[in-house]
């Protein structure tokens, strides 16, 4: 289908604002990464650049690297996984069971987290899970026997503050699609008998697949390379991932290049995991 | 941006005014005692000399500016690690000691100080030093420890904390292990130490208000702690009290310098003993200032004052290690190691 004169011109007009955005803001950057990836050092001392692989070479060399990429890799699992538990129950209770100015107000209450400040939340969490803290405290005046809990500087404290940030884009991805779910299929399948357990398995989560995998991939990307989290609530203890001795090597270390060969390393990882799940996206569509 | 347009202004004033016999160009970071107003005043008064600074913002700025500008300036403030690297290329100049009044009373491992000397020839004058050693919630204690060991005392453990960073903890474990922090000859008691320590911590800090926080919310105990960020925390009310332990403490120390090409150097000299007088610090003390190399200046500090009650004391002076310029090889080393032991 030959496209007319005037309606390229209308579509290159509609997309070229994003597209040239996205090439400055997103491509560039990310090139100059790349060829930073492949220097000795950075070149800001003015020396000239020298061409070299030893930093992907670290990588393989250093079994520091490839363990902390597991651990953040198991860690992005294990919030995806209870993000999805938490998220899916209340997005069909946010599709399926209320409907009017209720909803709104819940869906405001998932969406919140998004207005506040990342630095914020994740102070606030720091309040809170702290020992002598507010949740301590309110737990020992409500039970009659002395409550201990201190989580900070803990692994389930790091859990804890990036399940709270990344809940709502699981909620809000499985409502779309359970709320595009036609409810006569759920009530065709009662009507023929099947319980509730075979209408989730055979129809509902078949159905609403796509949506909880978007939710999933934008929970585990992030949270594979999160900092600020393990960073503040982290500690000794679990304040150590792959996204933190990456920023290390930026910020602390002034080790550019190693930073983006990391880096780069850790987009091929998640690419590989995304394509992982690109046949079941496609399955789940058709 | 204002001061920075002044700054840039008072350096082409110190660059194009041609040195006159009864003026001193000083090369400092900004606001860092040489250039109280008063000091300049009463010194001006004093010799009839006045007084023109010039700021550099990194240890690189002021190597830079004394060598792309020769006889520009006639006294520099050089941290002792980098005294060496700057008389080495010609930057600086011998100190006459003897016309400095005050020098004899300097603290003598100071005066000595292998960075700062050269072939029995001085090259910076100790003017001031601070120390990371330990600092401790003192509620949390009868009596105050006196050695490093409280870090690895099992009663405490999840109760510590140290900064992250790589330099500091190895040196901080060379002195936990009686080696000298700027040659460390056994790696392997440092690493075996440091493995011990790391379960003990609770978590690392990174900033002054980290660790004033972190200590105020009880999450740790006892911590690797500046000098001056302690006595800021005491005098901010919080319940600290700042332990140079027997082992010894990492020290930092500035010294002022004549630099070569100096236009005027009898009154560069005057103007550095006028720098590392008692009167000249004790009024500097008063709006806050880091320890004096000068003894007979922190021995007339009020008895309270931390410069004096905590850092006067000879013996604790007499147990510092002063930190040495570290090459980038060990630096590789001691950052490879420190990443392994926190991923474990």
């Amino acid at each position: 289908m030959a496209l007319a004169r005037r309606d390229i011109v209308q579509i290159a007009g509609l997309i070229s604002p994003a597209y040239l955005w996205l090439t400055a803001a997103v491509f560039l950057p990310l090139s100059a990464m790349l060829y930073f990836s492949f220097l000795s050092s950075a070149p800001f001392d003015g020396s000239a650049p020298v061409f070299s692989l030893e930093h992907y070479q670290a990588f393989l060399d250093r079994p520091l690297y490839r363990g902390l990429l597991w651990k953040s890799i198991q860690l992005g699992l294990v919030v995806t996984v209870i993000c999805v538990l938490v998220g899916f129950p209340c997005a069909w209770v946010l599709a399926k069971m209320i409907r009017g100015r209720w909803r709104e107000a819940l869906f405001l209450l998932v969406i919140l987290p998004f207005w506040t400040n990342s630095l914020v939340r994740v102070f606030s969490w720091a309040i809170l899970l702290r020992g002598n803290g507010i949740l301590e405290r309110g737990l020992d005046a409500v039970l009659p026997f002395d409550v201990s809990l201190n989580l900070m500087f803990s692994y389930p404290a790091v859990v804890i503050g990036l399940v709270h940030s990344y809940l709502p884009y699981v909620i809000l991805t499985t409502y779309l699609s359970l709320q595009a779910l036609d409810d006569s299929l759920i009530e065709a399948a009662r009507s023929l008998g099947a319980r509730w357990g075979t209408i989730l398995w055979r129809i509902i989560l078949p159905l609403a697949a796509p949506g909880i995998i978007a939710g999933a991939v934008l929970v585990f990307v992030p949270v594979v390379g999160s900092v600020l989290e393990p960073r503040i609530l982290g500690g000794r203890a679990a304040g150590t991932f792959y996204g933190t001795v990456i920023e290390d090597q930026f910020t602390a270390v002034f080790n550019w290049p190693l930073g983006a060969a990391l880096s780069f390393i850790l987009l091929a990882v998640v690419l590989a995991c995304l394509a992982l799940t690109a046949p079941m996206l496609r399955k789940a569509q058709t | 941006m204002i001061y920075r347009q002044l700054a840039l202004t008072t350096a082409l004033v110190a660059l194009t005014t041609p040195a006159l016999a009864d003026q001193i160009r000083v090369l400092n970071w900004n606001g860092y005692g040489t250039d109280e107003d008063w000091a300049i005043a009463a010194f001006a008064e004093a010799t009839g000399v006045t007084v023109v600074h010039d700021y550099f913002n990194s240890e690189q700025e002021l190597l830079t500016k004394l060598r792309t500008n020769p006889g520009a300036y006639d006294v520099v403030m050089i941290n002792s690690a980098f005294t060496p690297q700057a008389r080495e290329e010609g930057l600086i100049q011998p100190v006459d000691t003897s016309a400095l009044a005050n020098f004899a009373d300097l603290a003598p491992n100071m005066a000595t100080n292998a960075d700062l000397t050269h072939e029995g020839a001085v090259y910076g004058v100790p003017w001031t030093w601070g120390l990371t050693a330990l600092a401790v919630n003192a509620d949390a204690f009868d009596d105050l420890p006196t050695s490093m060991e409280v870090l690895w005392d099992p009663d405490l453990a999840g109760r510590i904390s140290i900064r992250d960073d790589a330099l500091e903890a190895v040196q901080l474990a060379a002195l936990a292990t009686g080696q000298d922090i700027n040659a460390i000859e056994d790696m392997d008691a440092v690493v075996e130490r440091l493995a011990a320590l790391m379960p003990q911590i609770t978590t690392f800090w990174s900033s002054e208000n980290d660790w004033n926080q972190f200590l105020a919310a009880g999450d740790f105990v006892v911590g690797s702690y500046w000098s001056g960020s302690a006595e800021r925390a005491m005098g901010m009310g919080l319940p600290v009290a700042f332990v140079v332990p027997e082992e010894g403490a990492i020290g930092w120390l500035d010294g002022l310098s004549v630099a070569t090409g100096s236009g005027n150097v009898e009154a560069a000299h005057a103007f550095i003993d006028w720098m590392i007088d008692p009167d000249f610090y004790v009024r500097w003390a008063e709006a806050g200032a880091p320890a004096s190399a000068n003894a007979a200046a922190a021995a007339s500090l009020p008895e309270d004052s931390f410069n004096r009650a905590v850092l006067g004391d000879p013996e604790v002076v007499a147990r510092v290690q002063f930190m040495q310029p570290v090459s980038d090889e060990d630096r590789r080393v001691y950052l490879e190691l420190w990443q392994d032991l926190k991923a474990q």
